[in-house]
């Protein structure tokens, strides 16, 4: 009989920390597949972040590092330099790439270090219970905009993504969703995409997720994916950019 | 086969780098430490490694970690601001058990300060420096030739003991130049790759590797810090190094290191000309402090009489003044003479001090 379905053998068969409806898990899900599918998991050197996916490395059954909070992309761009010969990713939240990392994310992508990138976007701080973070979206309450986010303080939701792909070195930048099983797809297929450019040599390669947070969003997982077609998509469309 | 050439302090210490099979470089330009980044940037690519300057201080350690992470021998170098945003990373790299190598040409402070030579680091150097309960290994060179040699020897610690490693050096040592011998290191090359089985190189043919400093497990960060204690113990046991001048006949020990310690020498020669019985410590080690020369001395395993009276002389206000203390631990009279923020104490100064304190 033709097997049609399997665990991924570079995702380890044990129960994730993950909250009910997060994306995190879709997401390690879809990295491992592909993962399996280019026959890269001896080569690969994974970068987790400071997040809820800190421990990542826990379900990747492949090399990982940690990196301090928002160095993801430094440490990632010295691994690389000195071992071309692997494929390096990191995987970082929002927080981490597009606050506290900032610098290190614009100037790697600036360097066109060759390196995957694999962006979740759920417009919330979720290991440290709910603060705004950078794409939060305006309205939208956290535990440190109790009433809701304001763009006279606390100014508008950091489209990084498209500040990145106007840099002359970044070969791939595209957004994409996880709420519905077709735009898992398509999720699957840009990841796809951002690691066979490393491993062909293109440059600098960005996927960003919009995912769910359904625990500090104060919605069920059904809710939660309806808000990111309804809402978070709107602010941030979803597509190739670059 | 050696020849000799001149160099200043900065660029001996990156020759010394490359030297050790240095193949990593990452820094960020900060005044007086410039020629060292310049004279990477000139000669890694040459040598087969990779240099880049990076975005932030912050991004430097980091890469250096990464690098590290792969087996690479890899190292940075700052001068004192550039050092208190470098500690974050020391931290991890501390926390994860990586060999890394970071130089400090220290300058004038606190805050932006100015570019004067300093010793005012010494705490952050010797203490940890970032959050937690670790400690680098500091080496503090005081000729540019010095500077040069520690290089090696620093790769090597730090791959021993999979320990961040300081070199501390200031200025004044970082910018004159002095003729030295440079030595090719034959095996250069065969030290760009050293084996080591926890590295990040993908996991073909063994486990996955995973270089991490976090542990959530009851009692798992315990057990991590047990274990970096006791890997500090055999470092302290092993690793204290110094200089010595006249300690079987001084009256009064000079405790001093880097160029402090070469201008208190020459303030030695001079008052041993006259006949006064004065000696001299230079630690070369400033964490493991070498306090077992100390406790040897004043235990009269030197054969003294009396005890030796220390003067320790610094340009900080009393930072390695502590250490001596601890060391004596109330068995003798310990005098200071210190001054910072450019201020840097002469031989004359040296010399005076010793006849107001009865040398």
């Amino acid at each position: 009989m033709k097997k049609v379905f399997s665990h991924p053998r570079s995702l380890r068969n044990i129960p994730t920390h993950y909250c009910p409806g997060c994306g995190h898990g879709i997401t390690h899900r879809l990295i491992t597949e592909i993962i399996d599918e280019l026959n890269i998991r001896e080569r690969v050197i994974a970068i987790a972040p400071v997040g809820c996916a800190v421990i990542a490395y826990d379900y990747w059954d492949f090399d990982c590092s940690e990196a301090a909070h928002g160095r993801a992309l430094a440490v990632a761009t010295a691994i690389k330099r000195v071992r071309p010969e692997n494929i390096v990713f990191t995987y970082q939240g929002d927080g981490d790439l597009a606050a506290i990392g900032t610098n290190e994310t614009i100037h790697a992508a600036n360097r066109g270090e060759n390196l995957t990138v694999i962006f979740i976007n759920n417009a919330i701080y979720g290991m440290t219970g709910g603060q705004m973070a950078p794409t939060t979206l305006l309205g939208q309450r956290t535990s440190t905009t109790p009433n809701g986010r304001e763009a006279k303080f606390q100014g508008y939701p950091l489209k990084i993504s498209e500040m990145l792909a106007v840099l002359p070195a970044v070969k791939y930048v595209e957004r994409v969703s996880l709420h519905n099983p077709q735009e898992v797809l398509k999720a699957k297929k840009a990841i796809k995409q951002a690691f066979q450019n490393q491993i062909d040599n293109i440059g600098f390669s960005l996927v960003e997720i919009l995912s769910p947070c359904p625990t500090y969003w104060e919605m069920n997982p059904k809710q939660a994916m309806d808000w990111i077609r309804d809402a978070m998509a709107k602010e941030f469309p979803l597509g190739k950019i670059k | 086969m050696s020849k000799k050439i001149l160099l200043s302090g900065n660029e001996a210490i990156a020759q010394g780098a490359l030297d050790a099979g240095c193949y990593f470089y990452a820094g960020y330009p900060i005044t007086p430490q410039n020629e060292l980044i310049s004279y990477m940037a000139a000669n890694m690519p040459k040598a087969g490694g990779v240099f880049i300057q990076a975005e932030s201080e912050l991004a430097a350690i980091n890469m250096v970690f990464g690098a590290s992470a792969t087996g690479t021998r890899a190292m940075t170098s700052s001068s004192s601001p550039g050092m208190s945003l470098k500690q974050e990373g020391i931290s991890y790299i501390a926390g994860t058990q990586l060999p890394a190598v970071i130089v400090n040409i220290m300058r004038g402070g606190p805050g932006l300060g100015n570019i004067t030579p300093a010793q005012s680091d010494y705490f952050q150097a010797t203490r940890g420096g970032g959050h937690g309960d670790y400690h680098c290994i500091v080496l503090a060179p005081s000729t540019v030739q010095e500077a040069h040699d520690l290089m090696p020897l620093s790769f090597d610690l730090a791959d021993k003991y999979r320990n961040p490693i300081i070199v501390l050096g200031d200025g004044m040592l970082g910018q004159m130049m002095e003729p030295i011998f440079v030595m090719r290191h034959a095996s250069r090359v065969a030290r760009k790759r050293i084996t080591k089985k926890w590295a990040l190189t993908g996991c073909k043919e063994r486990n996955p590797n995973v270089i991490k400093s976090l542990y959530l497990k009851e009692g798992a960060l315990e057990k991590l810090n047990l274990l970096l204690q006791k890997k500090y113990k055999i470092i302290k046991e092993k690793e204290q190094r110094y200089e010595s001048l006249h300690l079987d006949t001084a009256e009064v020990i000079i405790v001093a290191y880097g160029i402090m310690a070469r201008i208190a020498k020459a303030a030695v020669n001079k008052l041993r000309a006259k006949g006064k019985k004065v000696g001299l410590i230079r630690p070369i080690t400033l964490w493991p402090f070498p306090e077992t020369l100390i406790t040897q001395i004043l235990s009269g395993l030197h054969k003294k009489k009396h005890s030796p009276l220390f003067l320790v002389v610094e340009m900080s206000y009393g930072q390695m003044l502590e250490d001596v203390k601890l060391a004596v631990n109330g068995k003798a009279k310990v005098e200071f003479l210190g001054r910072a923020g450019g201020g840097i104490p002469t031989e004359e100064e040296i010399i005076s001090k010793i006849k107001r304190i009865g040398g």
